[in-house]
C-alpha cells in the first residue's frame, strides 16, 4: 500500500462555511484515518477480515454516537460534524464507516430516541466507549426493500417475550454484543427489541465470500425461541416509522461518507495523472484524462454542497426522509461513477491493492444497495413529488 | 505543578511556500496552519505530567485571532486553559518578551517551548525567555522527568546526549524525543466539545520593539534534474561523474 498522501479537494471553498469546530472534527478524524486506517486497511480487505483493532480507536476519537448528548457518553456534536466524521472514515474505507454508522445511527440512535431512561443509561455509555458493539436487524431473507412484510415476530409470554425469525445482511453481527432487532408483535405491529449476545437461541453466523465491504463483518441474526426480557423492548416508538427513523440518520451519514470515498478516488487519480508519463508528457495533459478529472471534481463539489445543506436542515430538524433519500442516492452514485473513472485513469495499476480505488469501487456496490437501494430511493423521491407511492 | 506550553502557529509541513509584495511577505493564502511540531511534542509531554502527576497545563501563543483554531486544538487535546497574546509575532525577541510576561504573571513551575518553530527556524524564543526571566534553561531537550522540585533532563548534543539535573522553575526548548511521533495525540470529539467551555484569555501585548526586520525572502534554488544510470553501467556513471559533474 502506498503512503496516504490524501489532500482534500475543496473547489468551492466549502471550508469557509464550516465552523472552526467542524474543521477540527474533520481534521482530527482525517488524522486518525491516516494514522490508523490507511496503513492496515488494504491487508484486511485482501484477507476479508474486519480489523477489530480499530474499534478502540473509533471509540477513542468519538466516532460512536458523536451527536448523542454527553450525559449518555456521546460528544453532543451537531449533524454536520457527524457527517464530516463519516466522510473522513469512508475516505479510508466504507466498511469501517459502516461499523461506525451502525453503532451510531442504528444502535445508539434508536436507544436514545425510543429507549427508556434505564436503557439509555445501561447501553449508551458502553456503546460510546466501544465496550459494547451493536448491530441492527431489519432486513430479512425475503424482505429487503419491503421491510413491512417482515416475518420475525415476538409473543408476549407474561414475564418475557419469545422472539423467532431471522435477519440477513447485518453489518457487525458476527461480533456484536447487542442487536437492535425489529419484529412484529402478535397484532402485527413492528417494535424494536434489544437482543443480547448469550441469550439462548440467538446466533450470528457470518456471511462469507463477499466481494464488497471485505474489511467489514457481515452476517445473519437467527432467533430460535429467544427469551427477551420485557425491559429490552424499546417503548418510545413502534410501527415501520421507528426503524425508518434510524435509517434516516444512517442514510444521512452515508450521503457524507460517499463523498469521502469519491474524494479519495479523485485525489489518487489526479496525483497519478500528473505523475504518469506517456507519449513524453503526463497523462494529465491529455484531454480525455482532463475530462474525467474535471467531471469528477464537478460532481464532488455538487455532492459536497448537497450534503452541507442537508446537514443544515438536519441541524434545524427540518430534513425530510425524501431529502435524505435524494442525497444518499445522488452521492453514492456519484462516488461509484468516480471510482470507476478513476480506475480507468490508473490503467492497470488501478486494479491492484497498491491503490485504494478498486477497494472503494467494490465497497460502493454495497453502499449503493444497502440502506435503501438506488432504485427505491428514486421511488421515494417519486412518491414525494407525485404523492403516489409506486412501491405499495 | 503548573506548566505553560508555548505554542507557535506554523504552516503545515506539506505547504507550498510562496511570497508576495515583492518577496517581503509570506503568502498565507491556501495555507493550513498547525501546532508547531516541536511544541506538539512538548504539549504531549505536558499531558503526560497532567495525567500522571496531576499537573495543570496552560498553553500560550503570540498571534492574531486567526491563530485561535490552533490553540483551540491544544485545548481539545487536553490543555486546561489558553492564553493568546493579541499581536502578530514580529520576531523571536518580540515573542519571547510577550511570553516572558505570560510566565511572570502566571507563576509557572515549568515552561515547555519548542526548540524552534518550523516556519522561521529562529530557535531563539526559549533561550531569550529564560534570560529575561532568569530561569533555569535546558535546550534541545529530548527527555524530561520531574520529581518534586527537581528535574532531570536529557539534551541532544553533537554526537551524543547529555543528562542534566536542575531545579524548577525551568524552561526547556523541547523537540522530538520528549515523546515520539506515535505518542502525539489526536483530539477526540468529547475533547473538542469540552474545549468550547475552556478559557481562552486574550491579553494585550506588552511594549517590545522587535530586534530584527524582514527585508526580503528568497526560496532555495530548485533542485537540478536527476540522471538515472543503470546499475550494470558503471562505466557510464564514472564518465558522468568525471566529465559532467566533475567530482572525480
Amino acid at each position: 500500500m502506498k503512503p496516504d498522501l490524501f489532500e482534500s479537494p475543496d473547489y468551492f471553498m466549502l471550508d469557509d462555511l464550516l465552523s472552526e469546530e467542524h474543521k477540527l472534527v474533520r481534521d482530527a478524524t482525517r488524522q486518525w484515518v491516516k494514522r490508523s486506517v490507511s496503513p492496515i486497511i488494504e491487508e484486511y480487505a485482501q484477507k476479508a477480515e474486519f480489523p477489530k483493532e480499530l474499534l478502540g480507536g473509533l471509540a477513542e476519537i468519538g466516532a460512536f454516537g458523536p451527536y448523542i448528548p454527553q450525559e449518555y457518553g456521546g460528544a453532543g456534536l451537531d449533524q454536520i460534524s457527524y457527517g464530516l466524521i463519516m466522510q473522513e472514515i469512508e475516505r479510508g474505507d466504507s466498511g469501517i464507516r459502516s461499523t461506525a454508522s451502525v453503532q451510531s445511527s442504528l444502535v445508539m440512535y434508536p436507544i436514545f430516541a425510543y429507549g427508556t431512561e434505564e436503557q439509555k443509561k445501561k447501553f449508551l455509555p458502553k456503546l460510546a466507549t466501544g465496550d459494547l458493539i451493536g448491530c441492527f436487524g431489519l432486513t430479512e431473507p425475503d424482505h429487503g426493500s419491503n421491510p413491512s412484510g417482515m416475518v420475525t415476530n415476538f409473543k408476549d409470554k407474561g414475564d418475557h417475550y419469545l422472539l423467532n425469525g431471522a435477519k440477513l445482511w447485518i453489518s457487525n453481527s458476527p461480533f456484536a454484543d447487542i442487536a437492535v432487532v425489529w419484529a412484529k408483535n402478535e397484532e402485527g405491529r413492528i417494535h424494536g427489541l434489544i437482543v443480547e449476545r448469550g441469550m439462548e437461541g440467538f446466533s450470528t453466523p457470518e456471511t462469507h465470500n463477499k466481494w464488497s465491504l471485505r474489511a467489514s463483518a457481515t452476517g445473519e441474526l437467527i432467533f430460535d425461541n429467544v427469551k427477551v426480557p420485557k425491559e429490552n423492548l424499546l417503548p418510545g416508538k413502534n410501527g415501520l416509522g421507528a426503524p425508518l427513523g434510524c435509517l434516516d440518520s444512517a442514510r444521512y451519514g452515508i450521503a457524507w461518507g460517499a463523498i469521502g470515498a469519491a474524494m479519495d478516488c479523485y485525489d489518487t487519480a489526479l496525483r497519478y495523472a500528473k505523475e504518469r508519463v506517456q507519449f513524453g508528457r503526463p497523462i494529465a495533459a491529455t484531454q480525455l484524462q482532463q475530462k474525467k478529472l474535471a467531471e469528477m471534481i464537478t460532481e464532488i463539489t455538487k455532492a459536497q454542497l448537497l450534503a452541507f445543506r442537508l446537514g443544515q436542515l438536519k441541524n434545524e430538524g427540518k430534513a425530510t426522509t425524501a431529502q435524505i433519500s435524494m442525497a444518499k442516492r445522488n452521492n453514492v452514485e456519484m462516488a461509484i461513477k468516480i471510482a470507476r473513472e478513476a480506475r480507468q485513469v490508473l490503467g492497470g495499476m488501478g486494479i491492484t491493492g497498491e491503490y485504494s480505488i478498486m477497494r472503494h469501487m467494490m465497497n460502493l456496490e454495497s453502499v449503493i444497495t444497502y440502506e435503501g437501494t438506488h432504485d427505491i430511493h428514486l421511488l421515494i423521491t417519486g412518491a414525494d413529488i407525485t404523492g403516489i407511492p409506486a412501491f405499495s | 505543578m503548573k506548566i505553560l506550553v508555548c505554542i507557535s502557529n506554523v504552516p503545515d509541513t506539506t505547504s507550498k511556500i510562496n511570497f508576495t509584495e515583492g518577496d517581503t511577505k509570506f503568502d498565507t493564502s491556501g495555507i493550513q496552519f498547525v501546532i508547531n511540531p516541536n511544541d506538539e511534542f512538548g504539549l504531549t509531554r505536558a499531558m503526560w505530567f497532567k495525567e500522571k502527576q496531576g499537573a495543570t497545563v496552560h498553553v500560550a501563543t503570540v498571534g492574531e485571532a486567526s491563530t485561535e483554531p490552533t490553540i483551540r486544538k491544544a485545548l481539545a487535546i487536553g490543555a486546561d486553559e489558553a492564553i493568546r497574546v493579541d499581536a502578530a509575532p514580529a520576531d523571536g525577541f518580540f515573542v519571547a518578551r510577550q511570553l516572558a510576561e505570560v510566565v511572570k504573571n502566571g507563576g509557572y513551575d515549568l515552561v515547555i517551548a519548542g526548540r524552534e518553530s518550523i516556519d522561521y527556524n529562529g530557535g531563539m524564543v526559549p533561550g531569550i525567555m529564560a534570560a529575561l526571566l532568569d530561569m533555569n534553561f535546558v535546550n534541545t531537550c529530548i527527555s524530561l522527568e520531574v520529581d518534586g522540585n527537581n528535574a532531570t533532563a536529557v539534551r541532544e548534543i553533537d554526537g551524543g546526549k547529555e543528562k542534566v539535573s536542575t531545579t524548577l522553575p525551568l524552561i526547556i526548548g523541547g523537540q522530538k524525543g520528549l515523546v515520539e511521533e506515535s505518542d502525539l495525540r489526536i483530539p477526540n470529539m468529547r475533547g473538542i466539545m469540552m474545549a468550547r467551555q475552556k478559557k481562552l484569555n486574550v491579553v494585550p501585548p506588552v511594549d517590545a520593539t522587535p530586534a530584527t526586520k524582514e527585508t526580503r525572502f528568497e526560496k532555495p534554488a530548485p533542485k537540478g534534474e536527476v540522471k538515472l544510470v543503470d546499475a550494470d553501467n558503471v562505466g557510464e556513471l564514472v564518465e558522468l561523474l568525471h566529465n559532467e559533474a566533475k567530482v572525480i
